[in-house]
Parts: C-alpha cells; structure tokens; sequence
C-alpha cells in the first residue's frame, strides 16, 4: 500500500504527475518551478515516462503547444511561476475557453519590478480571473495529492476546465519533507486514462477555437461561468473518493480551531501552517482565536465561508497580494463581496503579509492580531494594511 | 449551424465552443459585409476569366454560357473592376 518517502517537494509533484501517466508535457524552466520539469524531462529521456516532452522557447509557447497536445486528445501537464505564468497570459484564457483539462502547477513568486523570485501570490492573482479552476496547497503532501486529483477533477466530462495547483515557491518547492506516496496500481484505479469528448481525429473533422460573433460571446462566457461554478460539486467528490482512497480529506476551506473563535485569521497557501502555531499559542493563552485556510480560490466557496465565519466577531484576512490602487488585496475584496450580503457579520479586516518573500513568523500573526482588534476598537483607519512595512 | 447565431442559447453551445459539424464555413454568407458590388456588363465581357483570376475571396463564379457572377462571398473589394481587361465591370453601392 501506500509508503512514505523524504523527498524534496518539487521532485514529489514529479513523481505525482508521472504517476498520473501524464501523456504531454510543454514547460520552459523558470525558478523556483524549475526542479519539477527538469525531473519530468529526464524520467521522460530515461524511458520512466512515456509522454512528449516538448522543449519550448517561451512559456507563451509552452501553454499553446499544451492546447495543442490536449486538443490531440493526451493528458497534458506543464509548471510555470511568476513572469512564465504573466508571459503565458493570453493562451490561459484560450486554454479555459476551448475547455482543455491542462494541469498546471504554478510555483508562486512575485512578479518584477523589482526583480525578486521569492514567494507571494501576486502572480496567480494577476492571472485570477483566467477561468481555470485554482486551488491552493500548505505542504508537501498536498502538492502531491491534489496534482493526481487535478487530472481527474479538470477530466471529468461535466468539468473539462483546466486546472491550476497553487504553490508556495520555495517554502514548498525546494523543501524536502516526508511525504506518503500511493502506489502506482492506486492511481491507476483512481485515475482512469484520459478519454477526451472531443479530439482531432480526421474521420470525425470539427472546428475548435472558432470565433465568436457579438450574437454568440455573452452565451460563451456565460456557458463557462457555470461551468466553473458547477465544477465545485464535482471537485469535492473527487476529493472525497481520495480521501476514501488516502484517508487525507480536503475541503473548500480548512479549518483550524474555530470552535468558538471570535477572531478569525484567514491565509491562503503555506503560511497557513504558521499562523496555526499562532492560533495553538493563543488558544493555549485562553483567547477565542482560530485560522481559516481557503483551498479552492476558483470557484470562490462563498456558502463555505459565510458558513465558517459564523459567529466571529473579526475576521483578519491576510493577503499575499496587492492590487494596487484599489480597495484590498485580492483574498479581502473577494471575502468582502461575500460576507456583504450577511445580515449578521463580523468586521473583516486586511493586512497584506510576506511580499516578495518577507518572512513571517508566528508572532507577526499575533502582532497582527493585536493591530486588528485595536483598528477594530478605534474604527477602521484605511481600507487595509501592509504589515510590517517601515517608515 | 441548423439557425441564426442570435438564436442559441447558452445551453446549445458545445463544450468550449466546438463545432462538430465541418464544412460549415460555406453557410456563412460573408459578402453580406460588402458595401459595395461588381455589376458586369455582358455586351462588353470577353469571357477572359481575369475578375475570377484575380478574386482573393473565390467570390466570382463562372455561369453557364461563359459569364461570370459574384457569389455570396464577394466582399466588394473592387479588385476584379480595377483588373477587368475590357472596363466591362462597375462597382455599385449596395444601397442602390
């Protein structure tokens, strides 16, 4: 059965997407991604995997030779992070429309200017509203897991979206953990060969990626938003049959101590495992404080964390993101938007954390904690915050 | 496409907007963008086949006894009046 190794992260999603018998892959190096497809190339030389491995010159030829090979009907694979993920664009919009099941994982970094290849998530924010499916991940474990559940979640015919697995550069790329691997004949059961619904196959000739007149795009658009709002159902099915499979559930969002939590912190991706050390110490100090760790980014949970905040007085959202100029991160506006409707909600504030790689400690969570419940008494003084930002 | 495009709804589309049915291109009457069209004059037409030559849109078609004719596809371009080897062919508005 299942067996336990200590593997770097990166080399673990390796493995995972060759145990996902991935048939094509089309990826240019870029750090802190790199590790996964220079380990994907080389098990495919060695005759360790039998795909295409198709050398690109950019990640604008990455994604599109990956349109390419899933329109041919083969499970299709590629990483990227940070200027590869803002450089492939506009074929991510094209990949999502034409409703080719990709996976991709996307090791997220800052994006220049300045040049800075260390972690946040400005990259997969500035590429948010791409519709493909997106889902975030804390550890090494899960980055394996939800790469074999990725193939079978965008496959799903009432699905067929592509599908982005979100994580950490370096804090989970390049870090090695011991991680529970399934065996081969596991996956093989969990993940049947892909059967596409439509190919390129010249006994059967049919246009894909025909353009849309003003009559038809409205009807397009809005076929695929309910799409990828439908797709939630069916994500959560695949996970529960893998967590039948792996005994590690996943759900929409994580909760960590919210029995009773009248603070509530919120954090996508790694730093979640932070802020629970936090959150244990607080706790242990008798304060009502618990972590909220949304997984699934798209389609955005909104019944789930109006569910989870229930009863909280304040909800801390921390962002690693910016959008400059405008109200919140990207994480607060989203959580915003959703609590509004709420007859009875708590106060949400934001404070942007872990910028271009700024390291965070599980006394910033409390230091922020403390800077919430005083804006909170004092009323709100701006829309959100920076933390830890000098001068 | 069995109807007008402004009368699907979203629920027809296929999956990622395929068509599965080929060769649908020809329903697709683009001379309806035109302008402008070629009218020949037959008294003057030497049968040469120069306009059909020189259409970039297939958009003339030979008719029978020799003559030739813009299709549903002509665009109004111009090109086989500037090329017409006797002046037999005037470019009309298509609102007269």
């Amino acid at each position: 059965m299942a067996h336990r190794v200590g593997m770097e992260v990166s080399i673990a999603v390796s493995h995972a997407v060759q145990m996902a018998r991935a048939e094509a892959i089309a990826a240019y190096p870029i750090t802190p991604q790199t590790h996964i497809v220079e380990h994907l190339s080389s098990m495919v030389a060695n005759g360790e995997l039998e795909a295409e491995f198709l050398n690109v010159e950019s990640e604008h030829s990455a994604m599109s030779a990956c349109i390419g090979m899933s329109a041919s009907g083969a499970r299709t694979y590629t990483a990227t992070s940070s200027q590869g993920l803002a450089l492939m664009y506009e074929i991510l919009f094209i990949a999502s429309a034409m409703r080719f099941p990709i996976v991709m994982t996307v090791a997220n970094r800052a994006l220049s200017g300045p040049l800075n290849i260390w972690n946040d998530h400005g990259d997969i924010m500035a590429a948010r509203d791409i519709g493909w499916i997106q889902i975030f991940v804390e550890n090494g474990q899960e980055s394996y897991d939800h790469t074999i559940m990725a193939f079978k979640i965008a496959e799903n015919h009432k699905v067929l979206l592509p599908t982005i697995i979100n994580m950490d550069g370096f804090i989970l790329t390049h870090v090695v953990e011991a991680q529970e691997f399934l065996e081969q004949k596991q996956v093989d059961k969990f993940l049947p060969p892909y059967h596409p619904r439509f190919t390129m196959d010249p006994k059967r000739p049919m246009t894909m990626g025909a353009f849309a007149m003003p009559e038809m795009y409205t009807e397009v658009k809005y076929a695929h938003q309910v799409a990828l709002t439908n797709s939630y159902e069916h994500i959560l099915k695949v996970w529960k049959e893998y967590g039948d499979l792996s005994g590690r559930y996943y759900h929409p969002v994580e909760r960590y101590k919210t029995e009773g939590a009248k603070v509530l912190l919120l954090i996508m991706g790694s730093l979640g495992e932070v802020a629970e050390v936090a959150v244990d110490e607080l706790r242990e100090a008798g304060e009502p404080v618990g972590l909220l760790k949304p997984r699934l980014w798209r389609p955005f949970p909104f019944e789930d964390l109006r569910a989870a905040v229930n009863g909280a007085e304040l909800v801390i959202v921390c962002d690693r993101a910016l959008s400059l100029g405008g109200a919140a991160g990207p994480v607060l506006a989203e959580m915003r938007s959703a609590l509004y409707p709420l007859a009875e909600k708590p106060a949400v504030l934001g404070y942007t954390v872990g910028l271009g790689g700024r390291d965070i400690q599980p006394s910033t969570f409390k230091d922020i904690i403390r800077l919430a419940r005083e804006e909170l008494a004092q009323g709100p003084s701006q829309e959100f915050h920076i933390f830890g930002v000098r001068g | 496409m069995s109807k007008p495009m402004d009368q699907y709804t979203w629920q027809e589309i296929e999956i990622g907007g395929v068509l599965t049915e080929p060769g649908n291109a020809r329903e697709y009457n683009t001379g309806d963008w035109r302008s402008q069209h070629p009218v020949w004059t037959k008294s003057r037409c030497i049968k040469c086949g120069v306009c059909w030559t020189v259409c970039p849109e297939a958009g003339i078609s030979e008719e029978p006894g020799g003559y030739f004719d813009m299709n549903m596809y002509c665009k109004g371009c111009g090109i086989c009046a500037k090329e017409c080897v006797t002046g037999c062919i005037a470019m009309v508005p298509e609102e007269e």
